[in-house]
């Protein structure tokens, strides 16, 4: 028998475990929680064999795998990785892996909860590997879907209906224009396949690039958090339980930067040399204004927030460059803040759960009870920082760099969002985890368990291993970017 | 009249001739059992009814042409077959879902009724001539207007059925009056010879426009098209809601069988303006048909007008008039059928225990009975066009039906109006999910209602994940029209 394809057991995984977890009793909850645990070991195992096999001077995509779906329309199934997106999978597993450790304390009918959380990362995996543009809103609506119920069911009372609502409004308006898009794609290519490859070479005419361009690009950033479109992002973040909100910024966002780098920007080079230096501003006024609301906010999760709008920002703004270090440098943040955010939300989540208030005046001195949380949040916030020595600084030094070539003005505005970044995350570190601890939090404060500190570990090792040593992620990005450079090349 | 019958003949007519026969076993049934017994019919019907849809599928299977049987009177291709075959299954769906329906399931006269108007059904998908039209159009609509009203004791229930017998009579006689002008101008009652009747009569458009207006009349009676949808969440909040399932699928499948073909076939000298009839009708219906259903609290009410927002949906199909178009109109009404029979499973299965069909009392079915719950999901998912469920590949065909035909402007009003549609479609999983129940107590499930509902989901999720077979299926139907 031949043994199936790796990405496609990792895509496949976890919809089947989920589907199989609503059959098991509700009262077993231990169980439940075990169940859901190894699987998410096991897609955070595969990952990693996915991400460290891939060969960065090897064949574009690897990991192929081929099936007619629909032949008469040119859908099939057709999965593989590139030196972008295997970053992405694993990025996918660790969260999803730390996630299901974060969510060990859910109580109100875990088994939904573990269930909906999976079918949501099958179609997170499915649109990271799908080569199919069929297959890819296939898995796209799969992953946005379980989202509202993950919110309004399990998140935080105060705005959970709202914000679940909003978000899965927002998200399901964006990628259906960007499906009339892709449609009026398919048929202008006249070559009756959905294969993203073949369609690359479609050389689809100027005009209907200039025209198509922006509702792709845009349907899909929506979910990237690009200004204006980025309003529902912290308002879900905020509501989400913990692991949705670790799942949603760290991975979620990425799914639509990628998209509409996958689907917009590759396929319609010429759209996107025509729109992207406009777009730019856009993405400046997340980058600068993201940091700007982020430093107002006395929420610590609406900060964490915010700071999501902020890096998301970088990314696209990384991709408007339109030149080698802009797309390398976003192909490093989108791994780099999946890891980085999904910490801060953890951290977030672990503070509010034992203090009830996620006030950053109200907090204070946590240092004390969990040292661990405090080491693991400084290194998350030197990553957001763009300090040497971290992630964040080999993702965003090449993204100036690249912004510096192409428009030197906006590199010496978006540079102030370094400057802020770091204000409000010396300020929380500050406020949260020195000085005095307030005097309604002591007493009821303690440190948290060792399937925490674990989650919160593999975390930093990433985000520390990516820093000290580039060589395990930027071979790889490379390769990919320079496959998207090509495509913009030769246009 | 007919010459020899053939082989081919019958086996055209094979769902028929099944029909009237269980028609007749059912009477005969009825009349050997004694009150108690009689519980038994729904299952007799039902058995009758797979039976049927077996032989039909295996037998019934037309060639790769179509032809034209019965003096002209039918025609055996595929789109007849699959309706066929889609009425069959939504009339066994049915008459599962009529067991312990008090003052239905122990009536004979309701399933001979219920297999009369399937038998109607069968003969409008193959029609092709104007009289065996008229005739299958009456023979679906009368015993739909008594079953509607059914629950004789029931205001609601005599009401809805007196309202859609008015309504239907009158859209009827209109259409008549259009049939009647298209037999003057054409001087054939045959739908495969109108076209050129029409040509060489030299019939002017605009006369044209306006026969085809008033048969469009009846048409969009018969699937609820705004505007002649005023009657269709009245009739679906009165009836017993077996018989709003099997309406708001079977009855309306037949329409757009009906419609498909006899716009295609009879009218391609007037295509652009019956297309921009049907796309105007179409967005109307789609943005109408959701708006309304957003401020429903009645769950029957909700489906009847989010069942018009699907009307409008597989019009874009119809408009597109093209191959693609038609084959995204049967893939359409496939996963429309199953899904809303789905559906409306659930709600006959809270009513049992509950009493009422307001969206508010399926507070906390997930605490209640967390798999019906996931049911509902599934099935309301399904109707906002989510994937991996049937919905979703339904959706995406026509709309690119719509924008293949240049219909860009409908596209998009259409994709706009799914998200309004998700919106309702969320604030009952929303309810159903989120709100505390009143009772924690869980919701029985019949034997034959589960079988129901477990055939329906599975075909739900069938339907959008295997696309090949359903797809080549929806192809030679639509191969056979033009």
């Amino acid at each position: 028998m031949q043994i199936p394809n790796i990405l496609s057991i990792i895509v496949f995984l976890p919809i089947v475990a989920g589907a199989v977890m609503l059959f098991i009793p509700p009262k077993n909850r231990d169980l439940i929680h075990r169940f859901a645990l190894a699987v998410g070991l096991v897609c955070f195992l595969l990952s990693l064999v996915v991400y460290f096999s891939f060969d960065p001077n090897g064949a574009r995509y690897q990991f192929l795998e081929k099936f007619d779906w629909l032949p008469a329309l040119g859908i099939s199934y057709y999965v593989g990785v590139d030196g972008i997106t295997a970053p992405l999978v694993l990025l996918t597993g660790v969260v999803i892996f730390t996630g299901v450790i974060i969510s060990q304390r859910i109580d109100d009918r875990p088994r939904e909860f573990f269930s909906f959380l999976f079918i949501l990362a099958s179609g997170v995996f499915g649109v990271f590997v799908s080569l199919d543009l069929f297959a890819l809103f296939f898995f796209y609506e799969i992953a946005v879907f379980p989202m509202y119920l993950l919110i309004a069911l399990w998140g935080w009372k105060q705005t959970r209906e709202y914000a679940a609502m909003k978000l899965t409004l927002y998200l399901f308006i964006g990628s259906v224009i960007a499906l009339v898009g892709a449609l009026a794609m398919y048929f202008a290519s006249g070559l009756n396949t959905f294969d993203m490859i073949a369609l690359e070479g479609a050389n689809f005419s100027p005009e209907f690039q200039n025209l198509w361009f922006p509702f792709v690009f845009f349907g899909f950033a929506v979910l990237g958090g690009i200004f204006p479109f980025h309003n529902w992002s912290p308002d879900g973040h905020v509501a989400a339980p913990t692991a949705v909100s670790m799942f949603h910024a760290g991975v979620l966002m990425k799914l639509g930067a990628f998209a509409a780098l996958r689907v917009g920007i590759m396929l319609m080079p010429i759209g996107a040399q025509t729109h992207l230096p406009w777009i730019i501003l856009l993405t400046l006024v997340n980058v600068v204004y993201g940091a700007l609301i982020a430093m107002v906010q006395t929420d610590f999760k609406y900060m964490i927030g915010f700071s999501s709008v902020s890096h998301m920002g970088l990314v696209a703004m990384g991709f408007a460059t339109l030149n080698y270090n802009g797309y390398l440098g976003a192909g490093v943040q989108m791994f780099s803040h999946g890891v980085m955010t999904a910490l801060f939300f953890a951290v977030v989540g672990m503070v509010y759960d034992q203090a009830h208030t996620r006030e950053i005046p109200k907090l204070g001195g946590l240092v004390k009870y969990m040292p661990f949380v405090a080491v693991a949040f400084i290194i998350g916030g030197l990553t957001s920082m763009g300090m040497p020595g971290f992630s964040g600084f080999i993702a965003e030094f090449p993204i100036f760099m690249g912004l510096w070539n192409s428009h030197p003005w906006i590199a010496i505005v978006a540079a102030i969002s370094v400057a802020v970044t770091a204000a409000y995350i010396m300020r929380a570190i500050g406020r949260v985890f020195f000085g005095e601890v307030p005097s309604e939090l002591e007493g009821h404060m303690h440190d948290v368990k060792f399937s925490e500190k674990l989650a919160l570990s593999v975390l930093c090792i990433f985000m520390v291993g990516i820093g000290l040593f580039p060589g395990i992620i930027v071979p790889l990005v490379n390769a990919g970017v320079n496959t998207v450079l090509s495509l913009l090349g030769g246009a | 009249m007919f010459g020899t019958i053939t082989t081919e003949m019958l086996l055209a007519v094979l769902p028929e001739i099944a029909l009237l026969v269980l028609v007749a076993i059912v009477f005969i049934v009825d009349l050997i059992l004694v009150e108690k017994q009689r519980g038994g019919l729904a299952w007799l019907t039902a058995a009758g009814l797979a039976i049927t849809f077996f032989l039909t599928l295996f037998f019934a299977r037309p060639g790769d042409s179509s032809e034209l049987v019965w003096g002209g009177m039918l025609r055996h291709d595929w789109l007849a077959y699959i309706f066929k075959l889609l009425f069959l299954a939504t009339a066994f769906l049915t008459a599962l879902l009529t067991v312990g329906w008090e003052c239905i399931w122990r009536k004979g006269e309701f399933y001979v009724l219920l297999l009369t108007s399937t038998l109607g059904m069968t003969l409008m998908a193959a029609s092709a001539d104007l009289i065996m039209l008229f005739l299958s159009i009456e023979t679906t609509s009368i015993p739909l207007y008594i079953m509607a009203g059914f629950m004789t004791e029931d205001d609601k229930s005599t009401e809805s059925g007196f309202k859609y017998l008015l309504f239907g009579a009158m859209t009827t006689a209109v259409m008549l009056y259009g049939l009647s002008l298209l037999y003057g101008f054409a001087g054939t009652t045959n739908l495969y010879e109108m076209a050129t009747a029409l040509n060489a009569a030299k019939v002017p458009g605009p006369v044209l426009v306006g026969t085809l207006l008033l048969i469009l009349l009846g048409f969009g009676f018969k699937v609820a098209l705004v505007p002649l949808h005023f009657w269709a969440p009245d009739v679906y909040e009165g009836a017993p809601t077996p018989v709003t399932a099997f309406l708001s699928t079977a009855s309306k499948a037949a329409g757009f069988a009906v419609l498909a073909r006899v716009m295609i076939a009879a009218f391609p000298s007037i295509l652009a303006d019956w297309q921009t009839i049907i796309a105007i009708a179409a967005g109307l219906s789609m943005t109408v048909g959701n708006a309304v259903a957003l401020t429903q609290h009645n769950i029957k009410r909700l489906l009847a007008y989010s069942s018009i927002a699907h009307a409008g949906y597989a019009l874009l199909g119809v408009a597109a008039a093209s191959e693609l178009g038609v084959v995204s109109v049967v893939y359409y009404f496939l996963v429309y059928a199953v899904t809303q029979m789905a559906a409306f499973a659930i709600v006959i299965i809270v009513w049992h225990k509950v009493g009422s069909d307001e969206i508010e009392d399926y507070a906390g079915l997930s605490r209640r009975s967390p798999m019906l719950a996931v049911a509902m999901l599934l099935a309301f998912l399904s109707l906002a066009g989510v994937p991996p469920l049937g919905g979703f590949i339904a959706k995406i065909l026509v709309f690119a039906a719509a924008v293949e035909a240049g219909l860009v402007w409908l596209a998009v009003l259409g994709v706009l109006n799914a998200i309004v549609g998700l919106y309702y479609y969320l604030i009952v999983l929303k309810v159903i999910y989120l709100s505390e129940p009143k009772d924690e107590r869980p919701v029985p499930v019949l034997r034959s209602h589960a079988a129901a509902l477990i055939t329906t989901i599975a075909l739900v999720l069938v339907l959008g994940i295997v696309l090949a077979p359903w797809f080549s299926w929806a192809q030679a139907s639509a191969a056979g029209l033009f």
